[in-house]
């Protein structure tokens, strides 16, 4: 979710085989740069791998080009990547978020083979979708400063994975701004 | 020559430490038609002489400026035909990069993978390395930027720099001529006094070429009367 100068980005703690969860602190928020994040919802194999493969491929171009990657730029990578496996693709829906040139906020998220969504003010992904579109729809309002912006991300989760019984267990939230980057974990239902 | 006999096989070095094919593009090189480039505060120029073999040849077929993307331009000495192999392979290589990350090619970036290509042709079985150095010129984020590519691979960043017949002399004067702060007018202008220094005969807007880029960042090849108008300056 985009704010002043900032964004969030969030998600669930739990992992699970359909009815069983396995563990109930994953990770699915993934730091690309200091100012670009990835959270990869679906399966958790093709994130784990999708996540190293797109550090890898960062890493190069840091490496050559000698500075971070644009949001744009790796947005327009992750596609390309993802529709590498057209017919056989990584199951997985990633959401990005960064800070761009002047430090301007950038969302989007893509289907599982790289059909690009840009949005200015909210991208959601996972089982939830549903209820965390009419979540992020009715509470976000536009230019919301870090504190009011973690607030209503939290709440948004939260009251949308609470009617979800594959997710939950609690969120983990990202406070991105231009200086520094707030982790928190967001207290919840524990079931 | 002692190396004489390594010259057969590209792929082996000499025992003086030289691939002596290498050797041999240089010299093809060096005996090409002038070339030139001069980098400015706020632009990039580069000229070459444009003699054809009769004049009976119609110039408005022969380019030898060409541009690599919208902001990249380049010019040679040596062989046209392994330039226009080279010009091919690098606009491919410009797209690919576009296609992957939605963002027009970095000027070093460009030049790196061209250079990539030179140096696979000095290292592989049955081809023989491009008997061309290249003079790219480019204008991205990080500002006006102007490399040479010579057979070996092996690529420089230049303020000003020449290549073909009369190298030596054209490198003088504009080690003579060059300042930090050039506006590139007057880098058109010291590049067509630096052409006309070596050139056998009368220079003229038809026989040569040159290609500019300023600070909107589109290469361009001047017109004949473009360049008309530049030599009226210059005299």
């Amino acid at each position: 979710m985009v704010g002043k100068n900032c964004f969030a980005i969030a998600s669930d703690r739990r992992l699970g085989v359909q009815l069983q969860t396995i563990a109930t602190d994953f990770q699915r928020v993934f730091k690309i740069h200091d100012k670009l994040y990835i959270g990869l919802s679906g399966l958790a194999t093709d994130a784990q791998t999708l996540y190293q493969r797109l550090v890898f491929r960062h890493k190069l171009y840091q490496l050559r080009e000698e500075r971070d990657m644009k949001p744009e730029t790796f947005a327009s990578l992750v596609s390309a990547i993802l529709y590498e496996r057209r017919f056989g693709p990584y199951f997985c829906q990633p959401v990005i978020a960064g800070l761009g040139e002047n430090d301007e906020p950038f969302i989007c998220t893509m289907d599982c083979i790289g059909a690009k969504e840009l949005a200015k003010d909210f991208v959601v992904s996972g089982t939830s979708s549903e209820s965390l579109y009419g979540a992020c729809e009715s509470m976000y309002k536009p230019n919301m400063e870090p504190e009011e912006l973690f607030e209503t991300v939290s709440q948004a989760l939260m009251a949308s994975v609470d009617r979800d019984c594959l997710a939950g267990w609690g969120g983990h939230v990202f406070i991105v701004t231009p200086t520094e980057v707030q982790e928190r974990v967001v207290k919840g239902r524990m079931d | 020559m002692g190396d004489s006999q390594y010259s057969f096989s590209l792929t082996t070095f000499s025992p003086s430490g030289k691939l002596v094919q290498i050797e041999h593009a240089l010299t093809a090189v060096g005996s090409g038609q002038t070339s030139l480039g001069i980098k400015a505060a706020n632009g990039v120029v580069i000229a070459t002489e444009k003699k054809l073999p009769s004049i009976l040849v119609d110039e408005t077929s022969v380019q030898k400026i060409q541009a690599l993307t919208p902001n990249i331009g380049v010019v040679y000495s040596g062989m046209g035909p392994d330039f226009r192999v080279l010009v091919r392979k690098s606009r491919k290589q410009a797209q690919q990069y576009f296609r992957l990350y939605k963002e027009h090619i970095p000027v070093t970036q460009l030049v790196r993978e061209t250079a990539a290509v030179m140096q696979e042709f000095t290292q592989s079985g049955g081809v023989r390395p491009f008997g061309v150095s290249l003079l790219i010129a480019g204008y991205d984020d990080n500002g006006p930027q102007l490399y040479q590519v010579d057979p070996s691979g092996s690529y420089f960043s230049w303020k000003a720099s020449a290549m073909g017949k009369n190298v030596s002399n054209a490198k003088t004067f504009l080690e003579k001529r060059y300042t930090e702060d050039m506006e590139l007018d007057d880098a058109i202008h010291t590049a067509i006094l630096t052409l006309k220094e070596g050139y056998e005969g009368q220079i003229s807007s038809n026989n040569i070429e040159i290609g500019i880029i300023r600070p909107d960042r589109e290469f361009k090849v001047l017109s004949p009367s473009e360049i008309k108008d530049f030599l009226e300056e210059v005299e």
